[in-house]
């Protein structure tokens, strides 16, 4: 028993030795530099420990609108994208002929791009010397005022943000559910139909119940995944993000390190454990409410 | 309630393009009497659970009709059709406890049918308790045995009581002695319930034992409807005849020359008003007597001693299978001795069927 367990080490070495130098020590890293008062990349030194990192960061004006983007960007979404995906892949599943064809439509955006799916954001949205944009174009056929999207104000941008994030996020939501749907046994649906269940009770009772713990995964993961928001801001705004109003907290975390106002890893660390904070107590949240709901 | 099919047909588009369809149901004709139990009866892929979708509305057939008592419901969904099914699998909805599977389908009445919470949870018990498991109704499906998932899967089917219960292959999901005691209890709640009751199976030892009669079908063709006995004594051709019985029947490649059978050389019955023809020659199991002077002589290969009675195992040059299987009452083991063996054959238990349809000509007297 003993020997066998000293070679099981053996064989997991390899990865502990990679998940150590590269998650676990980074991890424990920010942790001490959030606590390192003015520490400084290039002599390695700083002038305290306390909390005033923390102190800084709360305070500061930027984080705080990212906070703000980020947990609007969350709220909207993540509900959003997986009740349309619901939908659409509940809608996939009915069909037959061109089922296909329909879901490769619906993968692509998640083979493209990021930067690319902006610019298409762009022409749909950017007002320009030329041109007021397709979705303006189409405001204006209603006789309504142009907006300008990408450099207007705070709601409109906001609402090209969200509108972006769920379409990006949402062929992956799709595909997942798609299958979820595929694998529940034809029996039960014809057992409800005997049962004499209409199509929205069978959805409600017996196809929700059934896939939720796949739905329960989405939401999870779309939680994590838009807190972790950055690169589609960026591919809308560009990187200035804190004049645009659009920052989030990963894009504060990177301009606190590398951004044009960066250096401070203290601060950066300050706001990545914050992070942490947030996303592990929305998750544990999650968890609770699971319970009640899913089905294994 | 009676059910009566006519002309019912069902086709299904063949896989292969240009290839000809499929007919899953061929022309059906017949009436289940109110309040009997049917067994569905054939191979597999003979079209038994197409014909129970029909019947419960999930497929809608290509031509036909379907009448419940006098009502023509073949274009009526299954909803409305007031069947209760009872799956292969059992199709337990596996997020739901016992308690409210009994009660899914009552929470769907609507309009008059509604019933109050307390009347759906008095019906769920009254289901449950007459199928015996009144006292696991706070569990889920996974934490039952095949046995009792089987009769959570009947008391749904029952409880709101519908004018015709449909069950798909009740009892292949479990063990042998399970099957035996199951199919006691369906027949007993059967009889409780006096619902019109059709079941599918391919184990024709079980529908023989429980159904009032049977329904015997062939690559989508009725074969043979009746009393099981009465099926089994007189099949209508050499298919039914094989397949019903276990052991099954002996059949045997012979003649009628004279008004008598002939097995190689050897008569071995009288077959009256049959004229000169080859024929097949089908005894059952129990048709066989020992005897010296037996007019069917076989090799004997050996004997199978099950108490009660022995079965010889025996071979024969014109024999369509390899083994002659005949069961003999254990007292005449002694007289088995030598390389072969002679068999009277009770004439009664003689059938005799034309060479070229495999229709039965004739049943012995």
């Amino acid at each position: 028993m003993e020997k066998r367990s000293n070679k099981a080490w053996i064989y997991l070495l390899p990865a502990i030795l990679f998940l150590g130098v590269f998650m676990v020590y980074p991890l424990i890293d920010v942790f001490v530099y959030s606590f390192e008062e003015g520490y400084n990349f290039a002599s390695q030194n700083f002038w305290g420990v306390g909390l005033y990192n923390y102190s800084y960061v709360l305070h500061d004006p930027y984080f705080l609108q990212a906070v703000k983007n980020t947990f609007i960007l969350v709220m909207f979404t993540v509900p959003i994208s997986t009740g349309l995906a619901l939908l659409i892949s509940a809608g996939l599943n009915s069909i037959k002929k061109v089922k296909d064809l329909y879901q490769t439509i619906y993968f692509l955006p998640y083979v493209t791009n990021t930067l690319a799916v902006g610019l298409v954001f762009m022409i749909l949205f950017k007002q320009t010397p030329y041109s007021d944009g397709l979705i303006n174009m189409i405001i204006g056929f209603f006789g309504m005022e142009p907006v300008d999207f990408i450099g207007g104000p705070y709601w409109a941008k906001m609402m090209v943000l969200c509108i972006y994030t769920v379409w990006v996020v949402m062929p992956f939501k799709i595909l997942v559910l798609t299958s979820a749907l595929a694998s529940v046994n034809q029996d039960y649906y014809n057992a409800a139909k005997v049962d004499g269940a209409s199509k929205f009770t069978i959805f409600r009772r017996i196809t929700l119940p059934m896939i939720s713990p796949t739905v329960f995964y989405l939401i999870i993961t779309g939680f994590i995944g838009a807190f972790k928001a950055y690169s589609d801001a960026v591919a809308l705004f560009g990187t200035d993000l804190n004049s645009a109003e659009m920052n989030t907290i990963v894009g504060y975390i990177y301009d606190m390190l590398y951004g044009n106002s960066g250096g401070y890893p203290s601060f950066a660390s300050a706001a990545a454990i914050i992070l942490f904070a947030i996303v592990l107590t929305i998750t544990c949240i999650n968890l609770l409410i699971s319970k009640k709901h899913v089905h294994y | 309630m009676k059910v009566v099919l006519e002309n019912l047909t069902k086709k299904f588009p063949s896989r292969t393009k240009g290839g000809s369809d499929v007919i899953a149901v061929n022309d059906f004709n017949f009436e289940i009497p109110d309040g009997q139990l049917i067994g569905l009866l054939g191979p597999s892929g003979c079209g038994k659970s197409t014909c129970l979708n029909l019947l419960s509305g999930l497929q809608t057939p290509t031509s036909g009709k379907i009448y419940f008592g006098d009502d023509d419901v073949t274009n009526l969904p299954p909803e409305n059709r007031g069947v209760g099914l009872v799956f292969q699998n059992y199709a337990l909805y596996p997020h739901l406890t016992v308690k409210q599977n009994i009660m899914f389908p009552l929470q769907n009445l609507k309009g008059a049918d509604k019933l109050s919470k307390p009347e759906m949870e008095e019906k769920a018990l009254e289901a449950a308790k007459l199928v015996q498991i009144d006292g696991l109704m706070d569990r889920k499906p996974s934490e039952l045995s095949g046995g009792q998932q089987q009769r959570v899967a009947i008391a749904r089917a029952l409880v709101k009581m519908p004018r015709l219960l449909l069950l798909d292959e009740p009892l292949s999901n479990l063990d042998a002695r399970l099957r035996l005691q199951t199919r006691e209890e369906i027949r007993r709640i059967q009889n409780e319930t006096n619902i019109t009751t059709v079941f599918v199976t391919h184990d024709q030892e079980e529908a023989m034992s429980i159904s009032d009669m049977i329904v015997v079908m062939k690559d989508g063709v009725l074969q043979q409807i009746g009393k099981p006995q009465d099926v089994y004594d007189s099949p209508v051709n050499l298919f039914v005849a094989k397949f019903l019985g276990t052991p099954p029947i002996n059949v045997f490649v012979g003649r009628v020359e004279g008004e008598k059978v002939w097995i190689g050389d050897e008569a071995v019955a009288e077959a009256k008003g049959v004229s000169d023809q080859p024929v097949y020659i089908g005894i059952r199991p129990e048709g066989f007597e020992l005897s010296k002077e037996g007019t069917l002589t076989c090799n004997l290969s050996r004997v199978e001693v099950m108490g009660r009675d022995i079965s010889v195992i025996s071979t024969h040059k014109d024999a369509e299978t390899e083994a002659i299987r005949s069961i003999i009452d254990a007292d005449n083991l002694e007289s088995i001795v030598g390389a072969t063996v002679k068999f009277e054959i009770k004439p009664h238990k003689i059938l005799i069927f034309n060479k070229e349809t495999e229709e039965r000509i004739y049943i012995g007297e």
